[in-house]
């Protein structure tokens, strides 16, 4: 019974924590490009347009709801849900705090400790094609079904790369151990030889592209490509359901951002965090915060800086660049881990 | 073991049920007005002449169906890379088989042309 | 409490698999199907073999159903139109599969029974370190073999496509 009240608490504070993390990153990302623009970006609703965000949900709630006689109904009513809810569950994996001891109970900061955690991840992300998918297809409309056919050949093309890193990162955390792990919270605890560190961070660039393109962010934004394809399959969505999707890409984006912060940056680690003590879980939230916030900005400063790929570019970048030299490095690694380790 | 994950089907539980939520309630709240435009396709303001379900290009198959071969091929990479410090040497020979197989496929995929996207 | 749980998820498997097998729509079975997917991962994580449930996720409900998915919007809106000469032998091989299905089924049963296997309360039977020592040291031959297996999938597929490319 007790779990079941705290999982409940857990995902509540997850979720508000996701949304709010959305609002405030649709508003950090106008800002910043703005900055890069030179222009001010929104500055009117409250001071320093900091209630943006919630002009703009209040906005999305109270449009009309437009259902084209054309669409599949059940479907389309369904895609924005099926692109939402496994952007809410994949965060759910990675610790953000060290765990602390209070009242003589020990508080775990993750919504669950699971033995596969990694593997949950990976799970999660390649249902994440649904939404789109079923969302371009049910809308029956020209653009919206070739935008759904595109989106979802990158996005399952670029989870091999991805997937084949973290088989490797998997790898790495054999050395200094009997076996390696699959959970975030002893990947994150566990103690790296400083050449380690410098091996893994090599494999960041790469990461991150796949991230980019996983989660269909700029240059890899095929889905929308507002020239050729009018916003693709969202085309013929509006008001709340539109907001859904765009709530799935920026979620995704924070979930990445963290992922890759735990994997590569050491997650809530820091120095002044002290394991067990409530300021040691503050400010191990403080440090993962900072981590996020900095990629993050890598994101928007990629979207503010290279223009958008062509498709059949984005394809044979993946399969004929970015798929060989993640197998290039699975293998370098597992050399490494069985003569080093 | 089997309870850790009894809190990520109460969190999917939640969030399906606030996905809900946020597509039932505009429905409620907004205000309706429908009339013909607005129920017709999109298309740029050119009138929609065919339907859009139809036969598509045969490359977006080919990549669905790389995509799973190699995608099970990833699979088996993980529970090696947590064993192979067991394992050692015996291991990445075993793996350096495995893959070398496949390896043979890649670039016979290669050199007929699969990854061309015309 | 397991119980209990059990059933009701038995239950949405059940009707997703009555839905899927009804749907008029080959797009609409398809979701049915990613229901009944998702299921049975559960199922796998309630018999303790974690690794096994997001595999099924991963494989079955990520890739397959994706490319189900791609083959349907690929051939387009003529699913579903059996030609009608075909349709009187459809019958007779669902009756055929179906019985055979139920014998098999039933000999599963009560072979279980009789030897009285307790699959699940193994602890850390289905994790991966388990699986991954299984895998390459006991069965290791089937392991390289299936490395042979997705091989054949990967060039067949690719050969067929380009003896019709050629033939057109």
């Amino acid at each position: 019974m007790e779990i079941l009240i705290i999982s409940i608490i857990k995902s509540l504070a997850l979720i508000v924590i996701l949304l709010t993390g959305f609002a405030y990153l649709t508003y950090y990302e106008r800002k910043l490009l703005a900055r890069f623009h030179v222009r001010l970006g929104p500055n009117r609703a409250g001071p320093r347009g900091l209630l943006q965000p919630i002009a703009d949900a209040v906005k999305a709630i109270f449009k009309e709801e437009i259902v084209p006689d054309h669409v599949d109904k059940p479907v389309y009513l369904l895609a924005p849900a099926l692109a939402l809810i496994p952007a809410l569950v994949a965060f759910a994996v990675i610790p953000v705090a060290p765990a602390m001891t209070l009242f003589g109970r020990t508080i775990d900061f993750a919504v669950a400790d699971i033995n596969v955690a990694l593997l949950y991840v990976v799970a999660i992300t390649s249902v994440g094609t649904y939404g789109v998918i079923l969302g371009g297809w049910s809308s029956n409309n020209n653009y919206s079904l070739l935008g759904a056919l595109r989106t979802a050949s990158q996005m399952i093309s670029y989870e091999l790369p991805l997937g084949i890193l973290l088989a490797a990162i998997v790898l790495s955390t054999n050395i200094g151990r009997e076996m390696g792990t699959l959970s975030l919270h002893e990947i994150v605890l566990q103690d790296r030889p400083w050449w380690l560190w410098l091996w893994l961070w090599l494999a960041f660039p790469v990461f991150f592209i796949g991230v980019l393109a996983e989660s269909n962010r700029s240059p890899f934004d095929l889905p929308e490509t507002e020239n050729e394809l009018i916003a693709g399959f969202q085309i013929e969505y509006g008001g709340i359901k539109f907001a859904l999707f765009f709530m799935a890409e920026y979620i995704h984006m924070i979930t990445g951002s963290a992922l890759m912060a735990t994997l590569f940056f050491g997650g809530w680690r820091g120095p002044f965090v002290v394991p067990g003590t409530w300021h040691g879980a503050l400010i191990g939230f403080g440090w993962l915060f900072i981590k996020i916030l900095a990629l993050l900005f890598l994101f928007i400063w990629v979207r503010a800086s290279v223009p958008r790929v062509r498709y059949d570019q984005l394809l044979h970048f993946c399969w004929k660049f970015l798929t060989p030299l993640s197998i290039a490095y699975l293998v370098i690694t597992a050399v490494i881990v069985v003569f080093a380790g | 073991m089997v309870l850790d994950y009894l809190p990520l089907l109460i969190l999917f539980i939640i969030a399906a049920g606030f996905a809900a939520i946020a597509i039932i309630l505009p429905t409620v709240l907004g205000p309706r007005n429908p009339n013909k435009m607005k129920q017709e396709p999109i298309e740029s303001g050119m009138i929609p002449f065919m339907q859009a379900w139809r036969r598509f290009p045969v490359q977006y198959y080919m990549v669905a169906m790389l995509f799973i071969i190699f995608d099970i091929e990833v699979i088996f990479f993980y529970p090696w890379a947590v064993v192979l410090g067991k394992l050692k040497l015996f291991g990445l020979i075993e793996m350096a088989i495995f893959l070398g197989i496949l390896l043979i496929g890649y670039f016979y995929v290669w050199r007929k042309g699969a990854f061309e996207w015309q | 409490m397991a119980l209990l749980l059990f059933l009701a998820l038995a239950l949405v498997a059940l009707l997703a698999a009555v839905g899927m097998v009804t749907s008029r729509n080959a797009v609409h079975s398809a979701l049915f199907m990613l229901v009944n997917f998702a299921v049975y991962a559960i199922f796998y994580i309630m018999l303790n073999a974690q690794f096994l449930g997001v595999v099924q996720v991963i494989v079955y409900a990520g890739a397959i159903v994706v490319l189900f998915l791609f083959v349907v919007m690929l051939i387009g809106g003529e699913i579903g139109a059996v030609r009608s000469s075909l349709r009187r032998y459809t019958y007779a091989a669902a009756l055929i599969l179906g019985a055979l299905f139920v014998a098999m089924i039933g000999l599963g049963i009560a072979q279980t029974i009789s030897t009285d296997q307790t699959v699940a309360g193994a602890p850390a039977a289905g994790g991966v370190e388990a699986i991954g020592m299984a895998l390459f040291t006991t069965y290791l031959l089937p392991f390289e073999l299936a490395s042979l297996l997705l091989l054949a999938g990967m060039v067949g597929g690719v050969a067929r496509r380009y003896k019709a490319l050629d033939e057109d």
